[in-house]
């Protein structure tokens, strides 16, 4: 309850600096205007008043921040429509491709990281934490390339004559909902975001489980004349998981907010892709909104995997 | 018949800092991979730093048949192993607007390299300063401090920087993105981890007895925090710094890509790959290679981290 209350003064901290940093945007929020002819100088004072752009910063702020508050985030001048419905529209497809990156990361990741852990020093564990270092490694757009350049350009052989070759962009190829396409669609963008997350998860649960198997009641359990696969998953990975369970809270962030690389590389219509596009087009209310959402969800899941982790692990209390 | 001498106090320091010298090198060298990153990291920063003598051509010429036969003819040109016939004009072929790639990703590490040195010492500057001050003084400092770099850390990082590099473009031009303007950007967002870490060890050291040695002899307190107190927290300032020069590479080329970094003509592996995103088709290598300086070096830097790691804390894994 009281680290729930210290998350507002921080919420209210980041705002400031937010609202500081895009304030300071050259042209301010009627840039897109200035540069049209039909519009007069008498025209972008009126706008400026009407829209309260002459009152001083503070007041702005706090008037913005009062309409923030109640879900109203301004006007997208990139996509003719309020922010928050701009927002809105583009999550279910960031929220599909994220959810189901983040699916597979979990299974793969955490597979690996106990095959890692439990065949320790043999060539599949060196293997195994490896490949994690190059996803580490891996800058994300190039693999991406990669990939497209792989299965979009040139498709992959197969025996028999077979070529898989993958759709490079985009979510669908038509309007009418096909769950074939849509898969053929996700699969790049997803084994691209993955990577890393497979890395990091099986790295994560790697050493959680070494630590788990090296305690007292492991030992008390092998003592007990338990098998080592029920040791293994009766107890070992049980308390493994915890640490994992808040790798994944810490994550929620960018099951939201999209990733702004992958989406706008495979020009996927996701909220990555929007905040991009807003960029390159100077849209300050949608960059403003995007980034107090992504902010939030920073706090809130940082939140959450605190109460999760006393919640699975009764040894953890907070004061 | 002299009186019996002790060993000075400060020999007996030297002494320990002597065998925890020779300790961290041997640990350091049965890593394998984190030497192996040694070597690659020290031939990448020779060719960046005798990338004007190495490169064969100068990296922003348009090879229009002065040189090399064939020459670029429109279309962009396939490296050696493709074409024997170009192994001794453009190596690794040319880009689609007939520039030598070679060349270009000599040049291109200068500005990674450049970017990540320069950036990684001012958020260890900045780090290290507003650590050591929150974890030293405690009480008020501390908490405005640790307030201050929770609301950076909980602003992603990525979108962030974007924003303010197209400010900066916005309020020029886009030229205005020299790479000083992005390593400034770089170094003054990324400072908040190493805080927080300078801080944790600052928060041990200052209770320990050197420490309180040091304040009843009467030293002032920078004398103590930068004299005694920063020497012990070092180690794990040294691995993070390590393993945020990767993190910035990948950063500046990941702005690069997005054209919203080191902007064209000047080569630097991010922006080669986005010129090369539109030509996938006709000349792969373009988008090959730059990545793959990208990932090696990277690659290279994260072991050197991790044999760092072993090597000065055994511990901290």
């Amino acid at each position: 309850m009281r680290r729930t209350l210290q998350a507002i003064p921080l919420l209210l901290a980041i705002s400031v600096i937010l609202y500081g940093i895009l304030y300071n945007m050259p042209g301010g929020p009627l840039a897109p205007y200035l540069q049209n002819p039909h519009i007069t100088a008498a025209d972008i004072a009126r706008l400026k008043h009407n829209l309260g752009l002459d009152q001083p910063v503070p007041i702005q702020y706090l008037k913005w921040l009062g309409h923030i508050l109640v879900g109203d985030m301004g006007y997208s001048t990139s996509n003719s429509e309020p922010v928050f419905q701009a927002l809105i529209e583009r999550f279910p497809a960031t929220l599909l491709l994220q959810g189901v990156a983040m699916l597979v990361a979990i299974a793969i990741g955490v597979t690996a990281g106990i095959l890692s852990a439990v065949y320790r020093y043999t060539g599949l564990d060196y293997a195994i934490t490896t490949l994690a270092f190059f996803g580490q490694s891996m800058p994300v757009f190039w693999f991406a390339l990669m990939m497209q350049l792989a299965f979009a350009v040139h498709g992959i052989p197969l025996p028999l004559g077979y070529v898989i070759q993958l759709p490079s962009a985009g979510i669908a190829s038509s309007d009418t909902f096909n769950l074939g396409d849509r898969i053929d669609h996700l699969i790049l963008p997803v084994i691209v975001l993955s990577l890393l997350q497979i890395a990091l998860f099986s790295r994560f649960m790697r050493s959680s489980l070494l630590e788990v198997l090296s305690t007292d009641y492991m030992r008390t359990a092998a003592a007990k004349g338990l098998t080592f696969r029920a040791i293994l998953f009766k107890h070992g990975l049980k308390n493994a998981l915890i640490p994992v369970v808040t790798v994944t809270a810490l994550s929620l962030p960018g099951l939201i907010g999209g990733a702004v690389v992958t989406e706008t590389i495979f020009a996927w219509p996701g909220m990555g892709r929007l905040f991009y596009n807003a960029l390159t087009q100077s849209d300050l209310a949608l960059l403003m909104g995007y980034l107090i959402l992504v902010a939030f969800l920073v706090v809130f899941s940082n939140l959450l995997a605190d109460v999760v982790y006393a919640w699975l692990d009764p040894r953890v209390k907070y004061d | 018949m002299a009186a019996p001498t002790f060993p000075l106090p400060n020999a007996i320091v030297e002494d320990q800092i002597e065998f925890s010298k020779v300790t961290f090198w041997t640990r350091f060298r049965r890593h394998k991979l984190a030497m192996a990153g040694v070597i690659v990291l020290a031939l990448m920063v020779l060719a960046a730093i005798f990338a004007g003598q190495l490169a064969p051509f100068d990296p922003n010429a348009i090879d229009n048949g002065t040189t090399a036969v064939p020459h670029w003819n429109g279309m962009p040109l396939p490296p050696c192993f493709q074409d024997k016939t170009l192994c001794w004009g453009h190596p690794l072929g040319t880009d689609e607007v007939g520039r030598d790639l070679l060349s270009r990703l000599l040049f291109g590490a200068r500005i990674s390299l450049t970017v990540g040195l320069f950036a990684v010492i001012m958020e260890i500057l900045i780090g290290t300063f507003l650590g050591a001050l929150a974890g030293y003084y405690g009480g008020w400092v501390d908490y405005a401090l640790m307030r201050l770099t929770d609301v950076f850390l909980s602003i992603p990082i990525l979108p962030l920087l974007l924003v303010l590099t197209a400010i900066v473009a916005a309020s020029s031009s886009k030229a205005a993105l020299s790479f000083g303007v992005i390593i400034l950007i770089i170094g003054a967002l990324s400072w908040p981890s190493v805080a927080r870490l300078v801080r944790a060890s600052f928060l041990s050291l200052r209770e320990r007895e050197f420490a309180e040695a040091a304040r009843a002899v009467g030293n002032s307190d920078g004398r103590i925090i930068f004299r005694h107190l920063l020497p012990n927290a070092v180690a794990p300032i040294v691995v993070q710094a390590t393993l945020d020069v990767a993190g910035v590479i990948i950063l500046e080329s990941t702005l690069s890509f997005l054209g919203m970094g080191i902007q064209p003509p000047t080569a630097s592996w991010g922006s080669m790959l986005a010129n090369a995103q539109s030509n996938l088709q006709q000349a792969w290598w373009a988008a090959v290679f730059p990545g793959l300086c990208i990932l090696i070096t990277v690659l290279a830097i994260n072991y050197i981290g991790d044999g760092l790691r072993d090597a000065l804390d055994p511990n901290m894994k």
